[in-house]
């Protein structure tokens, strides 16, 4: 029983992860593909007010999905951390530059050296989530083995893997101009408010459809996770689907009220769908289960205490940050220093 | 395997390991700040703020200093006891047995040490108190068991302490001047020295990492698992080591220009304006079009 809270806790990680850092790295994506120096000021603007203060503390769940899963998995952890090296490092690489390339284009005075820092975090927007997306794939597909001696390619390139790869990268637009729609129609910003709502609404179609592509080739790379996605974890992918559907409709008629919430109890319900549908398989194809691949007792034990203990600490802390963020306190701060160094 | 996680917590080097290092970082950033303010004073600017910057670092790294030593030493006591073949390499001690001595400096090659200077009963001195006092030496285990690169070790255990005794003569000195004459030093020696001190601090507490790390060799986990056990069976370890220096050197490299212009622009007094029309450029109050600047 203890190691379905874990791999619970590890899942709930996972959609922090995929919500507040996904929707980072989108923001990245837009910033990306925004324009030209004139065209994507605006919109480049807004993405840079909204993650200033929060993308250091969006990518802690990064931390904590790691932790959990080699304290609480070992095995299992060995096996993907071994054979699908090469794509980690990549994100791993890409995840440094972007909080370099973040940092320092604000500090660079010249023209060149800020599109030289600006693309470089824009670009490691791009390169993290795909490469962590095929990571996921290579699991999901069930081409980790349970013992592997070195990383393969043939691993985390097949058609899953691709698939599911976009799916994040677009997953993370998605989430981000979602997001973003809101963020500008609290601004009352009416032009921006539909430039990212457009973009949300692309981006939730190219997602949905992604989705569909990726379960019909699961049917083929991974027949029992297709069945545990159409039966015991069917009522979750539905909720996906209408969370999707339901968030493009509201885009559609103009409205911003409850588009967050929707769009990550969305994501909530792929990830929580795909930890079901092929529970208690850990590694699929492999003998790993949750039960044979998990930690000693007394270290899920422990692991549940410092989870409880960790979430007394920083969930009021969070809280505290985007209540602050979301009544534009801080930026409020940022303006008033920025007066007092002029004035 | 029997586990028991809160052991990472609540184990008996936690007592001594825990205080030096938290002791060694509180040193390396106070005489790291101190010794910038120290080189602006060495070039002449002996205001207020040069004052300030340097004496409250230097004063709170200072008064560590001393404390951080009797933790060491007593660390030092704790592993010849709990790690003896790590402390075995430490101090150059080939056999077991009393009246051990202690080398300051010397190359360790084939169970012999090489222009070191030997003081006789020290080491057994510093373990017990007393020259009788037996000390296990490198022979006590099989040489597979024993750490490798004995000569890095014992000198980085000694540069260590000798950059210690070096941070400790600093803050004596200022404090000796300071119950002289209520003031900062005057010598110029001693700002020298203290523009030293946060580069010596720093390598100190490297210098401590090597010992405790190449020290415990072969172990990754102390008599449970070996290092060579315990490493991935990928290929490309160096290259992926390479890549991730590489990387580093060159973001090191841009945060010092960064800093550097950041200074510049410090120094010229206004934050300069920057560039208009930039694609990925600060926020646009910085970017009014001329003409429409706010009064």
């Amino acid at each position: 029983v203890i190691v379905d809270v874990v791999a619970g806790i590890l899942l709930a990680g996972l959609t922090l992860y995929a919500a507040l850092g996904g929707a980072d790295f989108g923001g990245g994506l837009w910033d990306l593909l925004a324009g030209g120096d004139q065209r994507g000021r605006a919109p480049r603007q807004l993405i840079d007010d909204t993650i200033t203060p929060v993308w250091e503390a969006n990518h802690v769940w990064l931390i904590f999905v790691l932790v959990i899963f080699w304290t609480a998995f070992p095995p299992a952890f060995a096996a993907v951390m071994t054979a699908a090296a090469l794509p980690l490092w990549l994100a791993a690489f890409g995840i440094v530059l972007r909080g370099a390339g973040f940092a320092f284009r604000k500090e660079v005075e010249t023209l060149h050296w800020q599109r030289l820092f600006g693309a470089t975090f824009a670009f490691s927007s791009l390169i993290v989530p795909f490469f962590m997306g095929t990571v996921i794939g290579a699991i999901a597909s069930g081409r980790v083995p349970a013992n592997p001696a070195h990383t393969d390619l043939a691993v985390w390139t097949g058609p899953t893997s691709l698939l599911i790869g976009a799916l994040v990268v677009a997953v993370c637009a998605y989430l981000a101009a979602v997001y973003l729609t809101q963020e500008a129609s609290r601004r009352a910003d009416h032009r921006l408010r539909r430039y990212f709502a457009w973009r949300a609404a692309i981006a939730g179609t190219i997602s949905g459809a992604l989705s569909l592509t990726t379960l019909l080739e699961i049917h083929s790379s991974n027949p029992a996770l297709f069945h545990g996605l159409t039966h015991r974890a069917l009522p979750l992918v539905i909720l996906a689907a209408a969370c999707g559907l339901a968030v493009v409709v509201l885009l559609a008629t103009g409205r911003s009220q409850g588009l967050r919430a929707l769009s990550v109890l969305g994501v909530a319900a792929v990830v929580f769908g795909w930890g079901i549908a092929q529970y208690p398989v850990l590694l699929p194809g492999t003998g790993l289960t949750l039960t044979t691949a998990s930690a000693p007792h007394s270290v899920l034990v422990t692991l549940v205490v410092v989870f409880v203990a960790a979430v007394l600490l920083v969930v009021p802390s969070f809280l505290l940050l985007f209540s602050l963020h979301g009544h534009q306190l801080l930026e409020e701060e940022k303006r008033a220093a920025q007066e007092a160094e002029k004035g | 395997v029997a586990v028991d996680p809160w052991q990472v917590f609540f184990n008996r080097a936690t007592l001594y390991e825990t205080p030096h290092m938290i002791l060694a970082a509180y040193m390396v950033v106070g005489f790291m700040v101190a010794s910038v303010y120290a080189a602006g004073i060495l070039k002449g600017h002996r205001d207020r703020y040069h004052r300030l910057g340097f004496g409250i670092p230097f004063t709170l790294a200072a008064i560590l200093t001393p404390i951080q030593i009797f933790v060491g030493d007593t660390a030092a006591r704790a592993i010849a006891s709990q790690q003896p073949v790590k402390f075995a390499a430490i101090e150059y001690v080939t056999r077991t047995g009393r009246d051990v001595p202690e080398y300051l400096g010397g190359f360790y090659v084939n169970g012999k040490v090489y222009f070191g200077l030997r003081i006789p009963y020290a080491d057994s001195l510093l373990v017990g108190f007393k020259p009788s006092t037996r000390v296990t030496g490198l022979n006590s285990v099989a040489a597979a068991d024993r750490p490798p690169a004995l000569t890095l070790i014992h000198l980085s255990f000694d540069a260590m302490v000798g950059l210690a005794f070096l941070l400790l003569l600093a803050g004596l000195w200022a404090l000796l001047m300071w119950r002289r004459r209520h003031g900062l030093p005057r010598q110029s020696w001693f700002w020298w020295l203290a523009v030293l001190c946060g580069p010596a601090a720093l390598v100190a507490m490297e210098c401590g990492w090597i010992v405790t790390e190449v020290g415990r060799q072969p172990w990754v986990v102390y008599q449970l698992m070996t290092t060579s056990a315990a490493a991935t069976t990928n290929g490309g370890v160096i290259d992926s080591l390479t890549a991730v220096i590489v990387l580093y050197a060159v973001l090191a490299v841009a945060t010092v220009l960064i800093l550097r212009m950041l200074a510049r622009r410090w120094r010229r007094g206004s934050p300069a304006e920057p560039e208009t029309g930039v694609p990925y450029g600060p926020p646009a109050e910085h970017r009014e079009p001329t003409g429409r600047e706010p009064t």
